[in-house]
Order: structure tokens, then sequence, then C-alpha cells
């Protein structure tokens, strides 16, 4: 627009036109105001005592006090850090498992990728409803162990304390590997084979190479599916809702799902406000480690 | 980009093993090893395989059979009636168009705002502009929860709490961060030479979105839609929380109450299943490689 001259560096208008601001600044806005102003919102509401419909009163830190003698609370602190533990630690390992069988392009290989992440597409709520035909009281498990004659092993699978909360996890593992599957063959067919080939030309086992040779250069990738793990898990809350509600007794009680009931059930606005604040403050640090990952790429290229 | 490097890995296998000495016992271990791969990779697909499975099968049982013999039985017995009952009774039909009306306006106001915006940040110099992208992934990595109940007394000010347009807003508003993200990764890499020669050629601003970078960002524009496709239509959380009218309810959530008025009539709730993952699967078929390319976008790009 300014000159013509031809220039190979990288050339940009000086100052851009307006319609250039209008383009950014209305996405922009449009997510302030759906979700930075709510967001802030949601702190200040959690210093107050309020039922939505009466006078708000303010409490101060009362409701985040208040949370640390709450049993239920700190169930669902708890069964939160086991779903991070066994759901988002069985999702790496078994999705970095069959990344590694399924990586490399060979007949037949298609149709097992395509089974491992078919699941994806489906909504926990269908994903909830498949499993609950499994792990109903005359469902699939309890036919089957009936069947080979383990008939004292059978049980209410999601009515008892015991058991609910790990019949959840798994139906929620089968949807979620399928998917850390995909971003570890993205990182493996990324990486240089001829590295690989070396390590094998010098006599390395497949273990070593696993271990000295893919592991390093897939860093970057396994600290995305650790965020992304962290970050699910700290959101799950439609395969819970969906199978128990969160129950029997609390058992399978989530943060995500305490939060809701508070709030929709109970009505216990600044109280469940707090308990959203908790999980949000449980998400910053992968939040930010996320983000910083984001810019130190951006300014790389 | 991946696909190039994989082919090139499988054409070097056969190259860099067939100079050794022993060749017949290589081969006898490779077929070896081939079974063994095999066998594996068919007993995982049929394990991921067979929960879904057994939903198609019992949604074409009676009532009759599946409470007599059980749903791991072999069926004896064949009927579209569940079909016809979840559909007529469980009103699913208008529980579908609930979903189309929602999902389709989220997916491409979402994915135009966001080009919008990443349109902007990409390829002009705007100040702050990486401190703009940054703020604008922040707010989709924000747990859910803290936005329910802000959001959910914002559009009851506003007087659209209870309709399919408050969910569209949210959605979109919520959505916008990751897509832009994702999106002005892959617009930072067209050649600037296109932008300068339209510009030469007097195109302004919105002509060189519209009819030049947007048709050459098609690839990623079609991941995210199939991406956003199946996020929005199997959401679950936003309906139950900004939707009370039982008439209002999309797919997934209608869904989920016949779950409770069925609550012993397996097969019809198998029938609602098998529809309400028919649209995604949909989607997910005829996207398949822009889909599986878009899982992997935003992580590891």
């Amino acid at each position: 627009m300014t000159t013509s001259t031809p220039v190979r560096e990288r050339r940009r208008i000086k100052v851009p036109p307006p319609l250039v601001f209008v383009l950014v600044l209305v996405p922009f806005l449009i997510e302030a105001v759906g979700v930075f102003w709510p967001a802030i919102q949601g702190i200040s509401l959690s210093f107050l005592r309020w039922n939505g419909i009466g006078p708000a009163t303010s409490v101060g830190v009362q409701n985040y006090t208040d949370l640390f003698s709450d049993p239920i609370f700190l169930t669902a602190l708890k069964n939160t850090a086991i779903w991070i533990v066994l759901f988002g630690g069985i999702s790496f390992v078994a999705g970095l498992g069959v990344a590694l069988l399924f990586q490399s392009e060979r007949r037949g290989v298609a149709i097992y990728r395509t089974a491992m992440f078919l699941p994806i597409v489906f909504s926990l709520v269908v994903t909830a409803l498949i499993w609950g035909a499994f792990f109903q009281p005359n469902g699939v498990l309890n036919n089957v162990l009936d069947a080979v004659g383990l008939h004292d092993w059978t049980r209410v699978w999601l009515g008892d304390p015991d058991t609910a909360l790990y019949a959840v996890i798994i139906a929620a593992l089968w949807r979620e590997i399928g998917y850390v599957m995909v971003l570890f063959i993205a990182g493996l067919k990324a990486l240089d084979p001829s590295v690989q080939e070396a390590a094998r030309v010098d006599g390395a086992s497949a273990w070593q190479r696993f271990r000295f040779v893919t592991l390093p250069q897939l860093r970057s990738v396994i600290m995305v599916v650790i965020s992304v793990l962290l970050i699910d898990s700290l959101r799950s809350f439609d395969i819970v809702w969906a199978m128990t509600g969160g129950g029997p007794f609390h058992s399978t009680e989530l943060l995500s799902t305490y939060m809701f009931s508070t709030a929709f059930s109970a009505h216990a606005l600044g109280y469940a406000s707090a308990i959203a604040v908790v999980i949000f403050v449980l998400a910053i640090a992968v939040i930010i480690s996320y983000l910083v990952r984001a810019l130190s790429e951006e300014k790389e290229s | 980009m991946t696909s190039t490097t994989a082919s090139r890995r499988v054409a070097e296998t056969p190259a860099a093993s067939a100079p050794r000495p022993a060749i017949r016992r290589g081969s006898r271990r490779r077929r070896a090893a081939t079974a063994g791969f095999h066998t594996t990779g068919i007993l995982i697909s049929f394990a991921w395989f067979l929960p879904i499975l057994i939903v198609l099968i019992t949604s074409f049982r009676t009532f009759d059979d599946v409470a007599k013999h059980g749903i791991a039985s072999v069926p004896k017995s064949f009927t579209l009636d569940t079909y016809v009952q979840a559909w007529n009774q469980g009103g699913l039909f208008p529980a579908l168009v609930n979903s189309m009306i929602v999902t389709i306006p989220t997916v491409i106001l979402s994915l135009l705002l966001a080009a919008a915006a990443a349109f902007g940040l990409s390829r002009f110099k705007i100040p702050f502009r990486r401190t703009i992208l940054l703020i604008m992934l922040a707010g989709n990595l924000l747990p859910v929860q803290m936005l329910l109940i802000p959001v959910t007394r914002i559009t009851q000010q506003v007087d659209i709490y209870d309709t399919l347009g408050a969910l569209i807003v949210v959605q979109v508003a919520f959505g916008l961060g990751f897509y832009t993200f994702v999106l002005y990764g892959f617009m930072r890499s067209i050649p600037h030479e296109l932008q300068e020669a339209a510009t030469l050629d007097g195109a302004g601003v919105g002509r060189i979105f519209i009819q030049v970078i947007l048709p050459l960002t098609r690839p990623a524009l079609a991941a995210l839609g199939a991406l956003s496709f199946t996020w929005i239509f199997n959401d679950l959380l936003w309906s139950i929380t900004l939707l009370q009218s039982s008439e209002k309810l999309p797919i997934t959530a209608a869904v989920l109450s016949l779950q409770g008025q069925y609550v012993s009539s397996w097969s019809v709730i198998a029938a609602a299943t098998v529809v309400a993952a028919i649209p995604s699967t949909i989607v997910f078929l005829i996207f398949q490689r822009s889909f599986i390319g878009g899982l992997a976008l935003g992580s590891v790009k």
C-alpha cells in the first residue's frame, strides 16, 4: 500500500486498517462478556451467602472455611484426587501403549485405531448409557459372572459405594484412551526416524530405544497430554452425573458434581461458587504452564 | 506433513533389515511378530467394540426377551418397536431438532468469529496481539463450573434463560478462545506474498480475508468444524444448567431424562442411545481425517 519496493523480509502494513481492529475486537469482547465477566462475578459470589431469591449477605471467607469441615466436600476432594490418579494415570499409560503398538502404517492398523477412537465421537451421556447396560444389576457383567459360576461376585456395581467410583472410571477410560492415543501417535510421527535407526544399529534393545530415545524426544507431547488429562479430570462431570449423579451416599461425588448439586438443587449459590473457585485454583497451575508453553512456541516460530 | 514421514519410515524398514545374514530365521520371527501384532490388535479392537455392539443388539430386542434371558444372552427376538417407542413417547425427534438448532449456528458463528480474530491477529501488527491471543486461550481453559451460576444469573437478567438462544451465545463465547488459537497458528503459516499481491491489486482487508485467507484455511476450518460439532452436539452441562422446559432439551439431556422414565426397559434406552449417537458418528465418518487431525491440532502445533 505504501511502497512497492521488493523486499524479501516479512513486510507488514504499518498501521492496520480500522476494519482489522473490528475483526479482532468483536470476538474478544464476546468472550470478555460471556466468559471473563461471569468468571469474575463467580469469584465475588463466593464471599456471599445467597439462595438466589432473597437478599445476599456478605460472609467474608466463611464459605471457604466451612468447606474444610464439610465431609461431603472432603469426599469429593478425595474422589477428585483418585479420579486424577486412576483416570489420568491409566489413560496416559494405556494411551501411550496403544500409540506405540499402532503407530506404524501397516495392514489392518487403520481398523484397530478406529476401534480405539470411535468412542470419542459419542457423548459422555451415551458412554454412560452404554456402560450402564454393562454394570446394571441384571446387566452384562453380572450375567457373565453368573454364567461362569461366580455368582458370589455379582453385585449392584453402580449402587455399591465400594465399586461405583471405579465402575464410572472404567467407562470414562474407555472413551479417553483413544484420545490420548491420537495425541501420542501425532507426536510419534513427528519424530525423526533416523535417530531410532541409529540406536538400532548401535545395538540398543527395544526397551532401551523406547526409554532413552523415544521418551526424551516425546517430552513436549507428554507435557501436553498431562495438562489435557489434568484439565479433563478436573472438568469431568457428565459421565458421573449420567451414571450415578454423585451417589450412592456421595461415593462418586467429584468437586464438579458437588458444585452442581449445591448450586442447582440446594440453591446455596455462594457456597457452590466457593467450590467452583477451588476447582479453578487446582486448575490454575496447569492453565499457566499450558499458556507459558503456548507463548514460548509462539515466540520460537 | 505427518503422512510423508510415516510412509518414509515404512519404506525404510524392510530395506534396513534385508542385509541381515540369517534371513530365514529373521523372516520366521517377523511372521510370528506379525501374528502377535494382529492377535493383540484384534483382541483390543474387539474389547473396544463390544460395548457398542451389545447396545446395538439390545436395541433390537423385545422387552420380554431381555428381561427373561438377560442382556448378555443370545438374542431370541427382533423388533423395531423399541425405536418407535423411543421416537414417539421419548420425544427424540423434537430433541434432535433442538440439538441441530443449537449446534449448527454455534459451529458456524464460532468458526466465523474465531477466523476473523485469528486473521487480524496473525496477519497484521496489532499492538499486544500475543497478549490478546493468550487471554482468549486462557478463557477456554477456565473450568466451566466457575461460569455456571453467574451465566445463569445473566441470562435471567436479560431474559433469555430457558431459551436455545442462550445456549448458542454461551457456547460461542466459551469456544472462541481455542478456535482462535488454532486458526492463528494455521493462518500464520500462509505466505505473506499472497496477501501483498492482493493488496497491490487494490483488494481491501475484507476481500483479502474472504477471498485469499479463508479459502486457504479450509483444512483447519474443516477439522475444527467436525470437532466442534461433536463437542456442542454432545454437551450436557450447559443444557441442564440453562434450560428448564423439558420440550427444549437437546438430545443428550433428553436421552438422560428418558433413562429415568424407562428404568427397567433396557431395549428402549438402548434404542435412544443409538439415535443420540448417530449424528456425531455420521459427522465423524464424513470428516474422519480432518477430525483426527483436529484432535491433534491444538496440542502438537
